[in-house]
């Protein structure tokens, strides 16, 4: 094989490649736009869906508590999962280092139907011990979905802390520092883009997460990825379509804006190293 | 006053916090599976016995019943299932990594804006809704959905394929919604490579196929695992795509535990088919902890 025939060979998997990924992507928004009921049939063009989806109280109610949900948890996840990465990066052996760095990475891989029962079964055990938490819902969501978010925080900040030089927490230290001054004056603010990436993903995952909520919601409590599951699991329907063509253009708006930033950045980062190379 | 005991004892309280949440809500509810998936399951609320009993002053009666654990081993329908989800988590690993592994390859000799615009791509359908996007194949795979109605129209059939609700619909899915996780550890791993090593290895007259088995690949090993294992272990435990895509066709693991809990209330035997279901993962889920610890470490 020579070079030119390999780069053919990368070039038609890498179409095809990101042909699957966004085929489904791209008709599932033109459906969409379907008058039909039945999905797949198309019956000409229209935006009958959207109205009936805004006028839904049932999908607003969703919507709210998923929001409020997935804020109050990238809040906590993100605070917490900086705290376990900065101890897990700079603060070398500690008594339980070992169990410690193991619960951050098995979150990461812990197949969902396992968190989600063993975080339920939890919470029985708490209510009865404790009678606490009384009634299932925005709480217990919560809680749970912090404690998968927070390990992907964690990962973060931690791959963060690793690549960045420890020259400007050094020199604050051999100025006179003390080593909690270090840390909120030189090392959170070196660490903000990564607490903000956490903090999104955080906000993204719990937003998408079906089944840890499924068993650790309560009556009433219906985050949307469940009420669009459950309309879902009996077949195709339009108004799930429309909802999915709104949620697919606000993360990828959101998604383009925030590498649109970081990229900039980086430009400007490689500039500035370049001025003071000339220097 | 509490500025200075801040100030002072700061980095224990760094480690205390996510220490003790960790323990709490993800150590502690494992022991409680344990627990019950060691307790006979009654009709009450909760719907199991207790394990511990006093029989008299002081003293405490323990009982285990392992019944659980025998009924799934004899139980040909578990056995099975447990059988068909890692058959079907591996032949779907196998297939992201034919694809994943050209495509990572691809964006890595990408020049410098073509590797951003991929990246990109590839990490966009990583942040919309997993549910979303299992759902979109099924408006795909229908009986009258897209694929049908191309086939037909090209005249390569005249009666629609069952598509939906098969073995097939879950491959597809699993490799579909898993394909990012395998690319991202791919690309991580290559970045990093010295590809002047690769150059010196044609340069002294290798052929690309024997620079590829002898250098590119053993190189790339750390970034395969990775994948693997990031595709291979949740795909074990998948609930979402075989209920959408499978249908009441396709038995998985994941899908047994869901219905054992939430349909038949069988609490002891849903735990125990979680902590079989654990055993399995453990040493897949030990090796990807051992992977990145020497990924860091080689940092």
């Amino acid at each position: 094989m020579n070079n030119g025939k390999r780069s053919r060979f990368l070039f038609t998997v890498t179409c095809f490649g990101m042909a699957f990924l966004y085929i489904p992507m791209i008709m599932l928004i033109v459906y969409s736009f379907n008058y039909s009921k039945i999905v797949p049939v198309w019956g000409g063009f229209s935006t009958r869906w959207y109205t009936v989806l805004f006028e839904s109280e049932v999908v607003w109610k969703s919507v709210i508590l998923s929001l409020k949900v997935a804020t109050v948890n990238a809040f906590f996840a993100t605070i917490i999962g900086t705290l376990a990465g900065l101890a897990l990066v700079r603060f070398g052996r500690f008594k339980g280092r070992t169990l410690f760095s193991g619960m951050i990475t098995a979150p990461l891989v812990m197949p969902e139907v396992i968190t989600g029962l063993s975080l339920l079964l939890m919470f029985i055990t708490l209510k009865e011990l404790f009678g606490w938490p009384d009634k299932r819902g925005f709480t217990t969501i919560t809680i749970a979905h912090i404690t998968f978010s927070m390990a992907f925080v964690a990962v973060i900040i931690q791959s963060r802390l690793a690549g960045m030089a420890q020259d400007l927490e050094e020199a604050a230290q051999d100025l006179g520092a003390k080593p909690f001054r270090v840390l909120t004056d030189i090392t959170l603010p070196l660490l903000a883009p990564g607490m903000l990436a956490g903090w999104l993903l955080a906000f993204t995952m719990s937003l998408d997460d079906l089944i840890i909520a499924s068993f650790v919601s309560g009556p009433g409590a219906v985050t949307l990825p469940m009420l669009i599951y459950s309309r879902v699991r009996v077949g195709l329907r339009p108004d799930i379509n429309a909802l999915a063509t709104i949620i697919i253009l606000v993360v990828a708006t959101g998604v383009l804006i925030a590498a649109w930033i970081m990229f900039r950045q980086q430009k400007q980062r490689q500039l500035e190293l370049q001025m003071s190379d000339e220097d | 006053m509490i500025k200075q005991s801040l100030q002072r004892n700061w980095k224990s309280l760094v480690v205390f916090v996510p220490y003790f949440w960790l323990l709490i809500f993800f150590l502690a509810p494992f022991f409680i599976v344990l627990k019950i998936s060691l307790s006979e399951a009654t009709i009450a609320s909760p719907p199991f016995l207790p394990m511990t009993e006093w029989v008299d002053e002081g003293v405490m009666n323990i009982k285990l019943v392992f019944d659980n654990f025998l009924y799934l081993w004899e139980d040909d329908l578990y056995f099975n299932t447990y059988l068909n989800s890692i058959k079907i988590s591996s032949i779907s690993t196998i297939f992201c990594l034919l694809i994943g592994y050209p495509m990572a390859y691809a964006i890595v000799r990408a020049d410098e804006t073509q590797k951003n615009i991929l990246l990109m791509m590839i990490i966009l359908p990583f942040w919309t809704s997993f549910l979303l996007r299992v759902y979109a194949w099924m408006g795909l795979l229908a009986d009258q959905g897209t694929i049908n109605d191309l086939l037909i129209a090209l005249g390569i059939i005249d009666q629609p394929i069952r598509l939906l609700y098969t073995q097939f619909a879950v491959y597809v899915g699993i490799v579909y919604t898993y394909l990012p996780f395998m690319i991202l550890p791919l690309y991580a791993n290559m970045e990093k490579l010295d590809w002047e090593l690769l150059e010196a290895a044609a340069d002294l007259g290798a052929k690309p196929a024997v620079t590829f088995i002898t250098v590119t690949l053993p190189m790339t090993i750390p970034g395969v695992i990775a994948g693997g294992l990031l595709v291979f272990i949740p795909a074990t435990g998948e609930y979402v795509i075989p209920d959408m895509l499978g249908g009441g066709n396709v038995l998985m693991i994941g899908r047994i535990l869901y219905n054992e809990f939430n349909s038949n209330i069988d609490w002891p035997v849903a735990s125990a088919v979680a902590i079989a279901l654990l055993l399995v993962l453990v040493l897949p889920m030990m090796l990807y902890q051992h992977v990145q610890a020497k990924e860091s470490e080689a940092k």
